[in-house]
C-alpha cells in the first residue's frame, strides 16, 4: 500500500503540471483585458506601461515557468519563513493579484475559513442525514419512510442550490424574518449569543448546499445497501442467529460503505464548485465569490491559482478514495 | 439408526406461501417429517420442487415478504419454533441447529476475515470471550480439516479455494455443537473430487460429533452413500419417504421410479446411458388440488387431476403419495 501511494503521489506531479498548463493557456486564450476597468481618464500609453509592468508584456513560455516558480517554490519559502521565521524567501516576487496588488495566497488565506465553515459545514452535515436516510431506506425498501426519501432526494437532484437558496431566502428572511439573508464574515464568536447568531447565518447556506450532497450520498448508499442486502452472507449471518442490527450494522453497512465512501471522497472537490454559486447568494465572503470577482476582472494569478488549487484537491481526492478502497474491501491490494 | 427415539425435529403440515405480483406460489404444500437424533435424512427433488424452502421456513430465513409461513408446526426442543419470537429463533439458529448453504464462493462475508466469522456464532451462543472464542475457532478449522489453522484464520475469504470456503461454512454450521446440521446442497457449487472430500468430511463429522443431519440434494448419488432415510419432494410436496435401501430397491412412486432411471449408467446403447424425464416441473401457483406429477407421469389415472393423493404407508418407515399405493 505505501509503495502504491508513493507511486500515485509520483505520476500525480506530471498530471498536475499538465492541468496548471491547460488553465494557464486556456486563461491566455480567453478574451479580456486586466486594464479594462481602469479608469478611462488614463492615458493610453500610461496604461501600456501599467500593463507591461504586471508582467503581460512577456510571452507565455516566461510567464507560465514564472508562475510555477512562484507557485512551487517562492510560495513555500514564504510560508516557511512565516511559520519559523527563516529567510528563504530573500524577498522574492509572490505570485501579485492584479486587482488587490496583494499576494493571491494572502488573500486565499483571508477567505478560506468561511468556506471551509461554510462547505465543510454542509458536507459533513449532509454525509450525516445521508447514510442513515439511505440505510433505512434500503432496510426498508418501499415503505413510506423509502418514498418521501426517495422524492426528498430527487428534489436535492434536480433543483439548483441558486433556486433553492433563494426560495429560502424568501421564506426564513424576508416572509419569516427568522435568519438573515447575508452572511457576516466579520463576526466573531465571542460569547453563547453569538454563537447562536453564528449558527442562524450559517443555517441557510449550509441546508442549502446539504440539500445536494444529502441526495447524492442517500442515493448511492441505499442502492449498495440494497445490493447487499440481497447476497448470499447476509443468509449466513441470519442464519448464525446474529440479531438485525449486527446482521444490518456490520456485515451489511460494512461492505456497502466500500462504494459510498469512494463516491464522498469524490464529493469533496465538487462541493466546493458548487460553493461558488451558494457564496454569492448568501453573500458569505468566501473563496467561491473570490473566484467570481477575480474572473469578473480578468485577475489572471487569482484564477490560475484558485483554479490550480482545486485540481489539487480533485487529484489528491482521487487518491485517498482509492487508498480507501484498498482499506476497506481485502480483496484489493495494489501491490 | 436408533430406531423408535423420540424425534429431535418434528415437522407437520408446513405450508410456505410466496406472495407476488402473479399472485400466491404455493412452494412448500403439508410438508410432514422427522429427524431422530444421528441420523442422515436425504431431502431430493429436483430445482424448485420446494427443498430449501421448506428447510429455510423451519428457522424463519425466508425473506417477508415475499414469503409467508401460513401453517404447520416445528417442533424443537419442545417448543413449536414457528412460534418462537425473533430472539427465541436466532438462539436455536447457529446455537442449536447449524446451516451450510450451497455456494460457499458467497455465503461467506468478503470483507471479515475467517476466523472473525467462526467466532461470532462462538460469542454469541456460548458467551465466549475472544481468545476463547479464537481458541474454538482453530481446533473447528482443524476438526474440518484446513491445515495451518492458526495462520488461516486471519485470511479473508478470497483466500481460500472453493472447497476451503466450504469447509469454513460448515466449520461456522458446526461451531456451537448444534443437535441438527441442516445442509442444503453443500457440494453443488463444488467439483466432482471436492464434493467426495465434503462427502467424506461430512460422513466423519456425523459419526464423531453425533448430530442429525438433513441433507438437500438432487444428486441420488450422494445420497445412496450417506444417507439413512431419504424424503423425494416434487411440486412442494414429499411425494416419497423410506430409508435409503428401501427406497432405491423398492422405489414406490413414479417419479422416484422415473428419478432413478435418470442416474447415467456407464453401459449401454448411448441413447440409454442418459435419459430424461419428459416435461416440466409444475407452476405452484394456487392451492394443490390435483397431484402435482401427473402431467409427467406415465401411470396417470382420471382420479389424479381432481384429488391430490396422501401419502399411503406401504411398509416399516416406507410411505407414497400416490394412489397406486393405496392399500398396498
Amino acid at each position: 500500500m505505501l509503495t502504491y501511494t508513493i507511486r500515485r503521489l509520483l505520476l500525480s506531479i506530471p498530471t498536475l503540471l499538465f492541468i496548471a498548463f491547460v488553465i494557464f493557456m486556456l486563461l491566455e486564450l480567453a478574451p479580456g483585458d486586466p486594464m479594462a476597468q481602469m479608469p478611462l481618464t488614463i492615458p493610453p500609453e500610461v496604461k501600456e506601461k501599467m500593463r507591461l509592468a504586471l508582467g503581460l508584456g512577456e510571452p507565455w513560455w516566461v510567464r507560465f515557468p514564472l508562475w510555477l516558480k512562484q507557485f512551487f517554490i517562492v510560495e513555500p519559502q514564504y510560508w516557511i519563513d512565516n511559520t519559523f521565521g527563516t529567510n528563504f524567501a530573500n524577498d522574492a516576487q509572490r505570485i501579485i493579484s492584479f486587482q488587490s496588488r496583494s499576494p493571491v495566497f494572502d488573500t486565499i488565506a483571508e477567505r478560506m475559513p468561511q468556506t471551509l465553515w461554510v462547505v465543510g459545514m454542509s458536507y459533513v452535515v449532509g454525509v450525516l442525514i445521508a447514510l442513515p436516510i439511505g440505510i433505512i431506506s434500503a432496510y426498508r425498501q418501499y415503505s413510506v419512510f423509502d418514498n418521501v426519501g426517495t422524492f426528498v432526494s430527487m428534489i436535492g437532484f434536480s433543483v439548483p442550490p441558486f433556486f433553492s437558496g433563494v426560495v429560502l431566502i424568501v421564506i426564513f428572511s424576508v416572509s419569516l424574518g427568522w435568519l438573515p439573508s447575508i452572511y457576516d464574515t466579520t463576526h466573531q464568536v465571542m460569547d453563547w449569543d453569538s454563537f447562536v447568531f453564528q449558527l442562524r447565518q450559517m443555517v441557510m447556506p449550509v441546508m442549502v448546499l446539504a440539500l445536494q450532497t444529502t441526495a447524492q450520498v442517500s442515493r448511492y448508499m441505499r442502492a449498495s445497501m440494497l445490493d447487499n442486502l440481497g447476497q448470499d452472507y447476509v443468509r449466513t449471518a441470519r442464519a448464525k442467529g446474529m440479531t438485525e442490527s449486527v446482521v444490518v450494522m456490520k456485515h451489511v453497512l460494512r461492505n456497502s460503505m466500500i462504494p459510498v465512501v469512494t463516491v464522498i471522497a469524490l464529493g469533496i472537490p465538487s462541493i466546493f464548485g458548487g460553493a461558488i454559486i451558494t457564496e454569492q447568494i448568501f453573500k458569505v465572503n468566501g473563496l467561491g465569490q473570490l473566484l467570481i470577482i477575480a474572473l469578473q476582472g480578468s485577475d489572471i494569478p487569482m484564477v490560475m491559482t484558485i483554479t490550480f488549487l482545486l485540481a489539487v484537491l480533485i487529484v489528491m481526492m482521487n487518491l485517498i478514495a482509492d487508498i480507501l478502497y484498498g482499506i476497506l474491501d481485502p480483496r484489493i491490494r495494489y501491490d | 439408526m436408533p430406531d423408535g427415539a423420540l424425534p429431535v425435529l418434528d415437522v407437520r403440515d408446513l405450508k410456505t406461501v410466496f406472495k407476488t405480483r402473479g399472485g400466491e406460489v404455493h412452494a412448500v404444500n403439508d410438508v410432514s417429517f422427522d429427524l431422530r437424533p444421528g441420523e442422515l435424512l436425504g431431502v431430493v427433488g429436483e430445482s424448485g420442487s420446494g427443498k430449501s424452502v421448506t428447510m429455510m421456513s423451519l428457522l424463519g430465513l425466508l425473506p417477508s415478504p415475499p414469503a409467508d409461513v401460513r401453517g404447520g408446526t416445528v417442533t424443537f426442543g419442545g417448543k413449536d419454533l414457528l412460534q418462537l419470537d425473533p430472539e427465541g429463533l436466532r438462539a436455536v439458529r447457529g446455537g442449536k441447529i447449524g446451516f451450510v448453504f450451497q455456494d460457499p464462493m458467497t455465503s461467506l462475508n468478503p470483507v471479515f476475515t475467517v476466523g472473525m466469522q467462526i467466532a461470532e456464532p462462538l460469542r454469541k451462543h456460548m458467551g465466549m470471550n475472544k481468545k476463547q472464542a479464537a481458541a474454538r475457532a482453530k481446533e473447528l478449522l482443524e476438526l474440518v480439516g484446513i491445515p495451518d489453522a492458526d495462520q488461516r484464520l486471519k485470511d479473508y475469504p478470497h483466500q481460500f479455494s472453493g472447497g476451503m470456503r466450504q469447509r469454513v461454512m460448515i466449520a461456522i454450521a458446526l461451531a456451537c455443537d448444534p443437535q441438527v446440521l441442516i445442509a442444503d446442497e453443500p457440494t453443488t457449487a463444488l467439483d466432482v473430487t471436492i464434493q467426495a472430500q465434503i462427502l467424506e468430511l461430512m460422513k466423519d463429522l456425523r459419526d464423531k460429533l453425533g448430530m442429525a443431519v438433513i441433507w438437500i440434494t438432487h444428486d441420488l448419488g450422494v445420497i445412496a452413500g450417506i444417507a439413512d432415510r431419504v424424503m423425494v419432494m416434487y411440486g412442494g410436496q414429499v411425494v416419497e419417504h423410506a430409508p435409503v435401501k428401501d427406497l432405491f430397491q423398492n422405489p414406490g412412486h413414479p417419479y422416484t421410479k422415473a428419478l432413478l432411471t435418470t442416474i447415467p449408467k456407464i453401459s449401454g446403447t448411448r441413447e440409454k446411458r442418459l435419459t430424461i424425464i419428459e416435461g416440466q416441473p409444475p407452476i405452484l401457483a394456487g392451492a394443490p388440488k390435483a397431484c402435482p406429477f401427473r402431467d409427467r407421469c406415465n401411470v396417470a389415472m382420471d382420479r389424479c387431476a381432481v384429488e391430490n393423493p396422501q401419502r399411503y404407508d406401504v411398509g416399516a418407515g416406507h410411505d407414497v403419495a400416490c394412489f397406486h399405493a393405496e392399500g398396498v
